[in-house]
């Protein structure tokens, strides 16, 4: 079957299975190996992408499913050079050890600060919670998710003065 | 020796320091990562590349009758199916273990245990050869399992091993250190004795990646290329040379990004042997990714021990010896990752932190119906099992005594003036000052404000306890003269190049799996010769392009690779200074490092830099007499000894009586690993450790039913903690440096695993005080601390 999406941006059409998971849709296919895949239970949440703007496990979701739907990954973050707050707040705080579930961390707490700009820790611990760090013990990762929403806050306090 | 307070308070602004050397510094690897640019051994795509998927053993124990393979073959866009039989052909059907055992590849003649590899499947994409599996038609005489570990060397016992030449019985080897008499008689006139049988349950590292290769050969050059996730790719690449009879210069192994080992990937599974194999048969490059199941119930395990911990001592507290008696389940073969002469790892420093008299264990390793493996699961091979048991039977004595346990501790502890300590079981422990590390712990704590309000929420009927560990490890593997893998000696290579223009290259022969070696090694060189760590380039993971060495695991690290690296900077900075010494025209003896330069004695205005050094090296003009071009070294660096860090752990929960659930409400971890490179990557190492301990204490618990059904085969049933479980980690800690490694590091990957579940299983009991409860077994989950609460507390296997 035919497939088309927009994926971080852009159009996307493929030819497909009709059973292909999104997950390896977008790492297979498209070749957006940011997003990784570790578990077959909805568990682990390392597979997290945007699907209009919320957060999934792309592990539980057909292809075929995101038609005509907006994916983003975490290829998307960023803007250019410049990093996302949230990707800065990982990299400041030391919210990534190995590297491998901070793809779905990230699209997760961005969604969080989208919706939420000063979450407390606690509300930062439930959002996370369906997802699995085997490095960090998480106290880094909800330093992280604080670092970007201070730095937002007063990036926009400074846009504001300047308004 | 000092003892320094860390901050507790975090601030935004210092994250990044920039040191020139040690010091709290932004990762190197990060920008990557953040970006989605890693690349994982999954992200590896060749052109070609077929997918290969494994068929796998439903049964625990079962006589493989037949194997038809023909439907499969037949099935669209497959290219190759093997079984055993086809890969006895090739003499590849079994494969040495790292402890001398064998392991089958694909089995031939049984199945021994659930999730054993039977056949491979290789296909043009993931979905058909997981297809194709299910036309493989298996026919199995089913045979009664060993399970119960108790039985295993039960007469009339099924026989697991009968591959083995003479064998009769499930046993797999006996062990023992000490001295059983002397221990014997000091049991024997001791005041008090007190015995508990404690079980270490089997847990699985479960890193977040599971396990994979992508093998590639390359049939006109002869040479083979595998990307696979290991945790010692050097190692690997002589095994395989040795079980595939492939020469080793033509094989390449490289291990990419890492998503997480924790010991999981230190082994060689079929697996990996497979992809090869596929690769080989169908000319092409294979993919072979397992998933989570396969990772959970067919890759290394860690822990399975049934103890009996016995302590003596005076009825004032001191502790005179400890003896304890241990039943290793080691499962279907024996793959223990582990130095060859210590076939129960380093299980000999149960004597723990303490000055005692004596001490003796006996130990029995058996065979049964499950996975082998034996893994670390950051355990420092085997120090988890011999730190719970020293921690949790010290805990008891204190019950017994009715002391309090920072108390006995405190008094029985190893002195400062005793190191280097040579214990009972012929450890040296090379340094240590352990109480001022135990009394920040208890500062941080506020312990006498906690212990108040213990006595008064128990006189309201309130569960609060507080569980106190304290721990040494032995990490660094090790000196080569008693300690190696299959005969490899445990050393680690390490060469640092400088360019022209005083940029660098430093190539390790260990592996990170997360642990930031690409920012800590940068910064072990950036000491040493003064270049900035952005300026130094950390290559690893890659045996075309690295030295030899054994690879990380048991946070050996820092303890031997980063040895190397601050030795081999020594090196080029000692060539550095005589060729300076021409460039300033003076002696040798007349200049001094100041990092960074060289300058001439008492005349701070004539120096150079190691970067205009570099370029002289590499430049136009004759170099001082006897020296050659360049400015690079290298090293293979044995260390003399094992380092020893140590910790003082402090956990608080809390118990709902009335749902049995307990809640880690704080938890104090102050560390000792010697010199520190980066405080924020030991901060996120403890951390880490100190989470998985959470895991084991309270959740974690790879389980069989009576069918050797793997009851953790999911992350729907093995649970690991999530941000929800675990609380804000407070952390502290003293510097006592190693006295024998050159920058005075000892390991820290693995301690907080080590020391994290006695204080956790510590506070549990210490909870339950009330209602009487001296020990209950690890995983606490809320049926088993209500089981405790009502005095039917059983051991879990």
């Amino acid at each position: 079957m035919q497939v088309t999406m927009i994926v971080n941006d852009a159009e996307v059409t493929r030819e497909i299975e009709g059973r292909l998971l999104l997950v390896h849709f977008l790492r297979d296919v498209l070749g957006l190996t940011g997003t990784h895949w570790g578990c077959d239970t909805s568990n682990c949440g390392t597979c997290v992408v945007w699907l209009d703007g919320e957060p999934v496990k792309s592990c539980t979701v057909l292809a075929a499913m995101a038609g005509g739907h907006e994916v983003r990954t975490v290829e998307g973050l960023a803007k250019g050079a410049e990093l996302d707050p949230i990707q800065e707040g990982f990299m400041q705080c030391h919210g990534l050890q190995c590297g491998f579930c901070t793809p779905g961390m990230m699209m997760t707490c961005r969604a969080l600060l989208d919706k939420n700009p000063d979450p407390t820790d606690a509300e930062i611990r439930e959002a996370i919670s369906g997802q699995i760090c085997r490095c960090t013990g998480y106290s880094t990762i909800v330093r992280s998710v604080r670092w970007a929403s201070v730095h937002e806050a007063a990036a926009a306090q400074t846009e504001g003065a300047q308004a | 020796m000092t003892a320094v307070q860390e901050p507790r308070t975090s601030t935004f602004d210092d994250n990044d320091q920039k040191p020139v050397g040690f010091g709290r510094m932004l990762r190197k690897e990060d920008p990557r990562l953040l970006r989605g640019r890693g690349r994982f051994t999954d992200d590896v795509q060749l052109p070609g590349m077929l997918h290969l998927a494994i068929l796998r053993s439903p049964f625990a124990h079962a006589r493989v009758v037949s194997v038809d393979t023909s439907a499969a073959e037949a099935a669209p866009g497959i290219r190759a199916v093997v079984t055993g039989a086809k890969l006895a052909e090739l003499g590849l059907a079994w494969m040495p273990t790292l402890s001398n055992d064998v392991q089958a590849v694909l089995a031939t003649d049984k199945v021994r245990f659930q999730g054993q590899e039977v056949a491979f499947v290789v296909a043009d994409d993931r979905y058909s050869a997981r297809d194709a599996l299910e036309l493989i038609d298996v026919e199995y005489e089913v045979l009664d399992p060993v399970i119960d570990v108790r039985q295993a060397l039960a007469p009339g016992a099924p026989l697991i091993r009968d591959d083995l030449d003479g064998k009769t019985d499930n046993h797999c080897f006996d062990w023992e250190t000490g001295d059983a008499d002397a221990t014997a008689a000091v049991f024997a006139r001791a005041d008090v004795v007190v015995q508990q049988d404690i079980v270490y349950p089997r847990v699985h590292p479960a890193p977040m990646e599971t396990c994979g290769a992508v093998a590639d050969f390359d049939a006109v050059e002869g040479k083979l290329k595998l990307w696979s996730t290991t945790q010692a790719p050097h190692a690997h690449r002589t095994l395989y040379a040795i079980v595939a009879g492939l020469p080793e210069h033509k094989i390449q192994v490289i291990a990419p990004d890492i998503g997480g080992g924790f010991g999981n990937k230190v082994p060689i599974y079929p697996g990996y042997v497979c992809a090869i194999v596929g690769s080989i048969v169908t000319g092409k490059p294979v993919k072979w990714m397992e998933d989570r199941s396969e990772n959970l119930i067919s890759t290394g395990f860690a822990r399975d021990y049934i103890m009996r911990g016995e302590i003596a001592a005076t009825r004032d507290g001191k502790i005179l010896a400890i003896r304890t008696n241990v039943l290793a389940d080691h499962g279907a073969f024996n793959g223990t990752a582990a130095p060859v002469k210590y076939p129960a790892g380093f299980f000999g420093v149960f004597t723990g932190s303490y000055d005692l008299e004596a001490a003796y264990c006996s130990m029995t390793a058996v065979y049964t119906n499950k996975a082998p493996g034996g893994v670390a699961y950051a355990c420092s091979f085997r120090i988890t099992e011999a730190v719970y048991l020293v921690e949790r039977i010290v805990d008891c004595l204190a019950a017994e005594l009715e002391m309090d346990p920072a108390e006995l501790r405190l008094k029985n502890f190893i002195q400062p003036d005793q190191f280097p300590y040579e214990t009972k079981t012929g450890w040296v422990y090379d340094s240590g000052n352990y109480e001022p590390t135990m009394r920040q712990a208890m500062d941080i704590a506020g312990y006498a404000q906690l212990r108040a309000e213990q006595a008064e929420k128990r006189s309201r009927g309130e569960l609060m306890g507080i569980g106190i560990s304290f721990f040494t490890e032995a990490v660094g593997a090790g000196p080569r003269k008693n300690m190696d893998i299959l005969g490899l000696g445990m050393a680690d290579g390490c060469e640092l190049r400088v360019h022209p223009t005083g940029k660098a290259v430093v190539r390790l022969s260990v592996k990170t799996q997360g642990q930031g070696h690409e920012t800590t090694f940068a910064q072990i060189v950036a000491e040493e010769i003064g270049i900035p760590p952005a300026d130094i380039e950390v290559v690893h993971g890659d045996t075309d392009q690295t030295p030899f060495g054994l690879g990380t695991y048991g946070s050996r690290s820092t303890p031997v690779s980063g040895a190397a690296a601050a030795l081999v900077a020594r090196k080029v900075r000692d060539k550095a200074q005589i060729i300076a010494s021409a460039m300033l025209e003076v002696t040798v003896a007349d200049l001094e490092w100041v990092k960074g330069s060289f300058q001439v004695k008492g005349d701070p205005g004539k120096s150079v830099t190691i970067q205009q050094i570099a370029m002289r090296a590499h430049g136009a003009g004759d170099l001082p007499e006897g020296i050659e071009g360049g400015l690079e070294a290298q090293i293979c660096y044995n260390p003399s000894n094992l380092t020893y860090p140590h910790g003082a752990y402090i956990c608080v929960v809390d118990i709902d009586p009335g749902t049995a659930q307990v809640k880690v409400r704080r938890f104090i971890a102050v560390d000792d690993c010697g010199t520190r490179i980066n405080p924020m990557i030991i901060e996120g190492q403890v951390h880490g450790g100190l989470t998985d301990g959470v895991g084991m204490a309270l959740m974690e618990m790879i389980a069989f039913d009576e069918d050797g059904n793997c009851l953790g085969a999911s992350l729907m049933d093995y649970l690991i903690p999530t941000a929800l479980e675990v609380p804000d980690w407070e952390t502290g800690y003293t510097v006592t440096p190693s006295p024998h490694h050159p920058i005075g590091a000892k390991g820290v990957g693995e301690s907080a695993t080590v020391g994290s579940p006695p204080a956790i299983v510590n506070a549990v009991v210490d909870a339950l005080k009330p209602y009487g409860v001296r020990h209950a077994d690890m995983p606490l989950t809320p049926s088993r601390v209500w089981d405790a609460m009502r005095g039917r507390a059983t051991p879990p296997i």
